[in-house]
């Protein structure tokens, strides 16, 4: 068996190569957030945001940009033979899981770096919530990562997935956002940040992310057989 | 370089072997004894389930019934075990379109495990035996079908499996690319083949059995 460690960097890098090259997913992630900000500034008629407000326009936009990258997680494996190259490889197949779940990972980062700047500048007067928020983005972008993954290699072999994607992808995303849209909330209050039940959301976060990073982890082998 | 094999016997055993898609059959009771280092072709019509026999034995799809063997290990409970060990040729060359060449190889000598500067020697030694050296750095969506069937001649062999299954692996190449590709992919002393084609000119003469599949009918093995 190839150890585990190469391969997960081998299929890593060749994700996140193919992603430099052709920029399917995030500059349509990007552009999707953006433009969405725009909307609701412009839908609120306010030019600042605080409190439950700003945290649920921030979740709501990034967890819906982020279905556009789910989607095409799987689709160069499903169009170009890569779920079968795999299967013939000496490798243990989870580690296609890790590897789909880091690279989304590194999407939703990427995701985040340009459109949060843009979401403080466009409703936020006080940008002091945004280091401890940086945690919030962490967390749930694991649990995201590891759902999205999940449902995403479910969907990928269905004529129907861009629609089964969010319809399975976003129920599943509830609890993730209730925690992360409360741990948000205080951060983003207006006067500046509080940390009421902030490790309490946090503590959620991290349960949610342990719960599908398992269940995706013992279950992938069995959706990559025919 | 491979691990060596299991159990001595046979490189493929089939016993009764089914498989049915619903409850549609696409395989009906299939009996084949093949040796190591001999060479099986398998012929029959579109439908006969000749892919679909070929995917079996590369453990890409589980068998409905009937005993299959290969390589000493038992399908599908020892699939595990052989991977790795087999170059499959199918209809998809299984590269990633916007990768180049080399980029797709060293990516599948990677997964298989094989050290850098190890790899490097054999891809250069592969794309130079298929005549692919000058075009290993375009992407794969911009090569023709046959660039991309000699690319996925080279990703196949590339870990020096013990067993090739080869789908219509003369498809899309010109006589020169059938000609180079028989060095890596056609007969030779002790390499096991089971080829799968719809010519039997070429291949049945290089064959040491042939296994004529129907559609509805029972195998037959000569």
């Amino acid at each position: 068996m190839t150890p585990s460690r190469t391969a997960f960097a081998a299929i890593l890098a060749k994700d996140l190569r193919s992603e430099l090259r052709t920029l399917q997913s995030l500059p349509a992630m990007a552009l999707f957030a953006v433009t969405t900000f725009v909307i609701f500034r412009f839908g609120l008629d306010r030019t600042s945001l605080s409190g439950s407000l700003a945290s649920g326009v921030l979740w709501a936009t990034l967890l819906f940009a982020a279905v556009l990258g789910i989607n095409r997680l799987f689709v160069s494996e499903r169009e170009e033979g890569g779920f079968d190259a795999i299967r013939l490889a000496p490798i243990d197949r989870s580690v296609l899981f890790a590897a789909k779940v880091a690279a989304l990972l590194v999407y939703l980062g990427a995701l985040q770096l340009v459109t949060v700047p843009i979401f403080a500048i466009f409703f936020l007067d006080d940008a002091a919530g945004l280091g401890p928020l940086v945690v919030v983005l962490l967390l749930t972008d694991l649990g995201l990562a590891a759902t999205g993954t999940l449902i995403s290699s479910m969907a990928v072999n269905s004529r129907a997935r861009d629609l089964l994607v969010p319809l399975v992808l976003l129920p599943l995303s509830v609890p993730l956002m209730i925690a992360a849209t409360g741990a948000t909330e205080p951060l983003l209050a207006l006067g500046g940040p509080s940390y009421h039940r902030f490790g309490t959301w946090l503590m959620v976060l991290g349960l949610y992310d342990l719960i599908f990073g398992l269940v995706g982890y013992a279950v992938f082998d069995f959706l990559l057989e025919d | 370089m491979p691990p060596a094999q299991e159990k001595a016997g046979p490189a493929i055993s089939l016993a009764g072997l089914r498989r049915d898609y619903g409850d549609r059959p696409a395989l009906e009771g299939v009996d084949l004894e093949l040796g190591v280092g001999t060479s099986l072709v398998v012929l029959g019509p579109n439908g006969a389930g000749k892919t679909t026999l070929l995917r079996i034995l590369a453990t890409l799809l589980r068998p409905s019934g009937g005993e299959v063997s290969v390589l000493g290990c038992s399908l599908p409970n020892e699939a595990w075990k052989l991977r790795g060990r087999i170059g499959y040729l199918g209809h998809e060359p299984l590269l990633y379109r916007d990768l180049s060449g080399r980029e797709n190889l060293r990516f599948q000598a990677r997964l298989y495990g094989a050290e850098r500067a190890e790899a490097e020697g054999r891809i250069e030694e592969l794309l130079g035996a298929v005549g692919m050296e000058r075009r290993a750095d375009e992407r794969v969506a911009e090569l023709s079908a046959g660039m991309r069937q000699r690319l996925s001649i080279c990703r196949c062999v590339l870990h020096e499996p013990e067993l090739l299954l080869l789908d219509e692996p003369d498809s899309n190449l010109d006589a020169e690319g059938r000609e180079l590709a028989r060095e890596l992919i056609g007969p030779a002393p002790g390499r096991t083949r089971v080829v799968v084609t719809h010519d039997p000119d070429r291949h049945v003469p290089e064959a040491d059995k042939v296994l004529r599949l129907g559609i509805g009918e029972r195998a037959v093995v000569s």
